[in-house]
């Protein structure tokens, strides 16, 4: 199975990274740019999962147990390839 | 009294932490590598600072994943005395000990400079011989110490005085130019539920003497000490 993790923070959140791009982006001439946020993302590749479980509810679990900090990020998966 | 100081890959305020117990006489300090399962022999157990891991994933996020935080929950479970400082703060968060998260710093600097710590509960083992208001000049070292919560968790911290130290001015006084990081209302470390838990940004343990130019920090430890009545 492939999968790809998005990873963000909160909406709720401040992203002083983000400002700090987006605000470089406006000293390059890209005036139009309103906001950015920064985020990360991870491809994973796994064997076959046990007992048959359901790609995207396996990996939300590595998502809640160790790719998020739920406190502050919100994330997304896709399964690319079952 | 007995002191764990535990030992991640990447810790480097380790040795700080080590020194800063034996200093008190009746301590005795032991190393703790993350790869323990038995912290039952400690009454106290620092997670001392530094960069476990290299931060990778998150600040903490791999250190509290590691065998011995098992046995650092069981402690702390139990009512033992657990400090947390810079990084260790970063670990209890992650590890849901204490409430909240340390986002990266608002300047997105590095910060390592001398801050003002008011004190602003006495009701824990490590602030009893603290008075409520007064303040600590000691160091802080990080990039990632801006304390987020949301603000139902901020209600609860301040309702239960949680908040053991915010950023001050030198006349005690609370401004966002005195908040380094730009924690949320100033909070440099919080208690958790049961006040055996501490987490702070902050080192205590390198303004633990005059030398080190100033000896404010010494405080945390002999309350500790006073409170497990060694």
């Amino acid at each position: 199975m492939k999968a790809r993790v998005h990873v963000f923070l909160k909406s709720a959140v401040l992203d002083p990274q983000g400002k700090a791009v987006q605000q470089a982006l406006k000293t390059l001439g890209f005036e139009e740019v309103g906001s950015v946020r920064q985020g990360k993302f991870f491809d994973i590749e796994t064997g076959e999962l046990p007992g048959g479980e359901d790609p995207k509810v396996r990996v939300e679990a590595y998502c809640r147990k160790l790719l998020a900090n739920p406190i502050i990020e919100d994330f997304r998966v896709e399964v690319l390839a079952p | 009294m007995n002191i764990a100081v535990v030992e991640f890959l990447g810790s480097n305020c380790d040795h700080d932490a080590e020194q800063w117990s034996l200093r008190l006489s009746a301590a005795r300090s032991r190393m703790v590598w993350y790869t323990e399962r038995d912290l039952s022999w400690a009454d106290l157990v620092i997670l001392p600072g530094g960069f476990s891991y290299g931060d990778y994933l998150r600040c903490g996020a791999m250190a509290a994943r590691t065998p011995v935080m098992e046995a650092v929950i069981a402690h702390a479970g139990k009512g033992g005395l657990v400090l947390g400082i810079c990084n260790g703060f970063q670990i209890l968060c992650e590890v849901g000990i204490l409430p909240g998260a340390l986002l990266r710093n608002q300047t997105l600097t590095f910060l390592c400079q001398d801050v003002y710590l008011r004190c602003e509960t006495s009701a824990s083992p490590f602030t009893s011989g603290i008075a409520e208001g007064s303040l600590l000049r000691v160091p802080i070292a990080h990039g990632d110490g801006n304390y987020f919560a949301d603000p139902e968790t901020l209600r609860r911290l301040n309702g239960e005085g949680r908040v053991a130290f915010r950023y001050a001015a030198p006349d005690g006084s609370l401004s966002p130019e005195w908040n380094p990081n730009g924690s949320a209302e100033a909070i440099a470390g919080i208690l958790n539920e049961g006040r055996n838990v501490l987490g702070m940004m902050p080192h205590p343990e390198r303004a633990s003497e005059p030398l080190m130019g100033s000896s404010d920090g010494a405080a945390l430890l002999r309350s500790a000490l006073q409170a497990l009545g060694s």
